[in-house]
């Protein structure tokens, strides 16, 4: 039995504890046990994979195990990991861990909110370590459909609204995606034999082009909605805003990369042919995305808008480094997916707290917040700064190694879009910067404010959990770029035998 | 004797209850609940039971092992009924009419039973009319309601119509084929415009009864003015029952002309589909509400149908498995609250969770096993459906569908809004379920998660599915 099975035991136990619990503290330390033990068992995997790597172990997959489950459509419970796997599910754990801490003063119903956070942290780990399409598709759900009552129970605003919005743009998302894994199945082999749905069978076999050219658009659409792709993003700003603050930390730090994650694992990784012919069109999407998020972030200004609009721009550069298609600019989007996680994690968690503190969310009513809240303060500096990629964190590394990648192509047409990414590096220092200024310098406008405490311990737990990772990432991300590089030689050599090599 | 021994078994008890109905005094008919209760759940089991299969009365009557765990499933869905209701009778003004109350039911399963292994269309027709003329006389059972006056003389009228047509249609295929049994009528029906003609009657009598668009005029309704339990019996056993027999017919007496039937599916299937998601958007009363959703969901049975394939008779029956668990749980749901409260509107469900957080999680879970949502057995059943009819090469067909899902996920979320979102000063208060209720919750709870994690069922299904005949 391998041991990976337990990232979805231990969640799943987890919310069974704390369903039976009877007081608030009960539940909240249920929840904290059970998503510590999941961070260390992360911590384990993480050293175990490398030890396994260092060892020699060259396997494409390590750790695998593989159950029969649907006899007759040939469907297993197939799951297993490779190094981009392994990293996002460390982001996974350290955001969902920093997220309980985050939601200390959930009072309503604090039940059923770990449960379902839980629940639909469940269904994350277990979509990174799916390996068969079918499971991997189960588990998109279970994490996806959560949402809808966390939004809609514990959100603020317009919360019904965002919450249908959000869910059932979604779910037209996973429909899509639904149709490209059947297609994908009934083209898995082309010469005869069993049908399956196991991803590494897949990427195995040349699909036809035919199908890869009718199936890659739903696979990589579906997957984009999630990933906010440009024009399929409109979801992201509402839900985010109306979350409450776990939710969103979650959402836009993790549940989002499932969307990043599945158009590199699935759609490119085993439709590279049609890949490299429609990249283009997604391309332009995406390149319309990261400057059309970054400036939409300009104009807001409710806090969780702006960073809503932030990581509808950080996240598609991600699908942007993906559809370049070469080893540099993959490692970038798996990075960038990693430390856009970790990152918007941190915001949404000091927007939440800073929330809870002035009781608006709107900057303009704001400021001088470095007097009275230093700590939440300067961990809101230090997250902005890695947001518009000072060197030392998380984000210098991952946009550096896009832009690096994506410049590589020297055809025009892959040069301008990659100038124009890149300029939204800039457009993204004034916002952060403009809201360091507003919000926390200056005077203090309210007087109110004078009254307001500093971080508890809770917050400061979820608060530097974050920070670590990010200043982690940012001083040695060699560590974690060889780890996703190994990972990536399977899915390069695929792309590179499918199409023409563009260098 | 043994090869019928499901119908037998259930010709027994309602003799039974017959006689005891003549000894019984007024006033004390209610203690007949719990004896058929148990009564019924030992015909369920004793139906699990292998024995012989074959055919009787010179081929009119056959069963094979597929048909016997059809009964099963029937039985089950029966049984699930016969538990829920048992609290809406206990009620005074029911209290004098509970023996004619299970006969009826009983006598309908009995028709679905032998309409389901008829091996010719007189014992078809027969178990047909059987299965649907006490339906009637229960939806008309509330009779002092105006609702339920109706609703039975509306499903009189359009079950007489649809039956007609379904003989006119049958009179043509015995014209042209000078023989009733469906081992002689197969090989000879090739598909003459007379026999084209027989069959689209044939059909539209069968789409009048799974009450498929256009011919589900009638099922709004008498959904809403039954009496909610027979609703769910309508909407779940009864339309399974003709569904199955449908596909098999398709599958067996109709495969000449195949190409045919399949060209028509497709488009009924659309626009089932389609129709009764848009309705079921606007339905405020549950009862309304639920019956739409289930003339969409009637559509994706169909998904299984086209093709012809044996994978797709498995997952038909699969999916009318589920469905009979899904449903029924939530039909379970609304009749609890409807009978200690009498509201059945969408609206009234508001804050439902915090005051009955064990209702309103039953029907939270029973309305995503509808609408397809994992981990529940509903997610299984639709994926597979949609791949068999993706097995064709049908995708745009798939995502028509798939895209239907998510419009059924509307309004199933508009429901779940109302339980878990909504707040309300006039919540419904806290009820005290009794045991028969909580007891067909738990066990639609039970099999909406173990339908989909244990593959062994569907792969029992598919097995027999190769011995179809």
């Amino acid at each position: 039995m391998s041991f990976l099975i337990l990232f979805i035991i231990i969640p799943v136990l987890t919310s069974i504890g704390i369903f039976f619990s009877k007081t608030h503290m009960q539940v909240k330390w249920t929840a904290v046990i059970g998503m510590s033990c999941q961070l260390i068992l992360a911590g384990t995997l993480i050293y175990l994979f490398l030890a396994a790597r260092a060892a020699g172990n060259t396997a494409e997959i390590l750790f695998s195990q593989d159950v029969v489950w649907y006899k007759n459509l040939n469907i297993h419970f197939f799951i297993g990991v490779d190094g981009v796997s392994v990293a996002m599910i460390g982001l996974t754990s350290i955001v969902i861990f920093a997220g309980i801490f985050a939601s200390w003063d959930v009072t309503d119903l604090p039940r059923e909110f770990f449960t379902s956070l839980i629940l639909l942290a469940a269904g994350v780990f277990g979509f990174f370590i799916s390996l068969d399409l079918f499971t991997l598709f189960l588990f998109y759900e279970i994490a996806v459909i959560p949402m809808y009552l966390l939004i809609g129970i514990w959100g603020s605003g317009p919360r019904h609204y965002s919450a249908m919005k959000l869910t059932l743009m979604l779910m037209g998302g996973s429909a899509l995606i639904m149709l490209g894994l059947l297609g994908l199945y009934f083209n898995s082999a082309p010469n005869g034999g069993p049908l399956t749905f196991n991803l590494i069978q897949i990427s195995k076999v040349t699909i036809p082009m035919a199908a890869q050219r009718f199936f890659f658009p739903f696979l990589f659409i579906g997957f984009g909605v999630l990933g906010a792709l440009f024009p399929f993003h409109t979801w992201s700003p509402d839900g985010h805003a109306s979350a409450p603050t776990a939710v969103s930390m979650l959402h836009a730090g993790v549940l989002m990369k499932l969307g990043g994650y599945g158009c590199y694992r699935v759609a490119v990784f085993l439709l590279p042919g049609a890949a490299h012919e429609m990249a283009w069109i997604f391309l332009i999407l995406t390149t319309i995305g990261v400057v059309y998020g970054a400036f939409g972030a300009i104009w807001q200004k409710d806090l969780k808008y702006i960073n809503a609009y932030s990581s509808v721009s950080h996240c598609a550069l991600v699908l942007f480094a993906v559809l370049m298609m070469n080893q540099t600019a993959m490692n970038g989007a798996i990075m960038q997916m990693i430390s856009h996680g970790i990152m918007t994690a941190l915001f949404f968690a000091l927007i939440g707290m800073i929330y809870g503190r002035t009781h608006t969310r709107y900057i303009n009513e704001m400021g001088g917040l470095m007097k009275v809240m230093p700590f939440l303060a300067v961990a809101y500096v230090i997250g902005g700064l890695a947001s518009l990629g000072l060197p030392g964190f998380s984000g210098f590394v991952a946009e550096m190694t896009v832009f690096i990648g994506s410049f590589q192509h020297n055809d025009v047409f892959h040069r301008v879009c990659t100038i124009l990414a890149a300029s939204s590096i800039v457009v993204t220092a004034v916002y952060i910067l403009r809201v360091v200024g507003i919000l926390l310098l200056g005077k203090i406008r309210n007087p109110e404010f004078n009254h307001i405490s500093d971080a508890k311990w809770f917050d400061r737990m979820s608060v530097v959990t974050l920070i670590l990772g990010i200043t982690a990432i940012g001083m040695a991300p060699l560590w974690l770029s060889d780890m996703i590089n190994n990972g990536l030689v399977p899915v390069m050599q695929r792309i590179l035998l499918a199409g023409p090599i563009i260098h | 004797m043994l090869i019928m021994r499901h119908e037998l078994l259930l010709i027994a008890i309602t003799v039974i209850l017959l006689l005891v109905e003549i000894f019984l005094p007024a006033g004390k008919k209610s203690r007949i609940i719990t004896p058929v209760i148990l009564l019924m759940t030992a015909v369920m089991i004793l139906g699990f039971i292998p024995g012989p299969t074959g055919t009787l009365f010179g081929g009119m009557y056959q069963t094979s092992a597929l048909v016997i765990m059809f009964k099963n499933i029937l039985n089950i869905g029966a049984l699930i009924v016969i538990i829920q209701s048992a609290d809406w009778l206990r009620k005074p003004e029911n209290a004098e009419k509970i023996s004619e109350y299970y006969i009826l039911l009983l006598s309908t399963l009995i028709g679905m039973q032998y309409m389901v292994s008829s091996g010719d269309f007189l014992m078809f027709y027969l178990g047909l009319e059987l299965a649907t003329i006490p339906l009637a006389a229960l939806a008309a059972y509330e009779r002092f309601k105006e609702k339920s006056a109706e609703a039975g003389v509306k499903l009189i009228f359009s079950s007489a119509l649809s039956s007609g047509i379904l003989l006119y249609g049958l009179s043509m295929v015995y014209g042209t084929t000078g023989t009733l049994y469906f081992a002689e009528v197969g090989p000879a029906f090739i598909g003459t415009p007379l026999q084209v003609l027989g069959f689209i009657f044939f059909f539209a009598g069968m789409a009048f009864k799974i009450s498929l668009v256009p011919f589900h005029l009638w099922t709004a309704d008498v959904y809403e003015g039954a009496p909610i339990n027979i609703t769910s019996y309508l909407s779940v056993v009864s339309k399974g029952a003709a569904a199955f027999i449908l596909t098999i017919l398709l599958f067996t007496v109709f495969s000449k002309i195949a190409m045919l039937w399949s060209n028509v599916l497709y488009i009924i299937i659309i626009l089932t589909i389609t129709l009764g998601n848009l309705f079921a958007i606007r339905q405020q009363n549950l009862k309304r509400f639920l019956a739409f959703s289930s003339i969409a969901q009637a559509g994706f049975i169909l998904l299984g149908m086209i093709g012809q394939s044996q994978y797709g008779m498995a997952t038909v029956i699969y999916f009318i498995l589920i469905y009979i668990f899904s449903n029924l749980g939530a039909f379970g749901v609304v009749s609890i609250i409807s009978n200690r409260t009498g509201l059945e509107n969408i609206d009234d469900y508001d804050g439902l969770y915090r005051t009955n957080p064990k209702l309103a999680m039953t029907m939270m879970l029973s309305l995503f096993s509808l609408a397809g949502i994992p981990p529940v057995a509903g997610f299984f059943g639709k994926f597979f459906l949609f791949a068999a009819a993706a097995n064709h090469g049908l995708y745009i067909l798939v995502l028509i569908a798939i895209i239907n899902t998510i419009i059924s996920l509307y309004y199933y979320l508009l429901v779940i809004k109302a339980m878990f979102l909504n707040r309300s000063d006039r919540a419904i208060p806290k009820l005290k379920s009794d045991f028969y209720s909580s007891l067909g919750l738990i066990i639609c709870l039970v099999g909406i998660f173990a339908i989909g994690i244990f593959s062994t069922i569907f792969e029992v299904i598919n097995g027999l599915s190769f011995g179809l005949y």
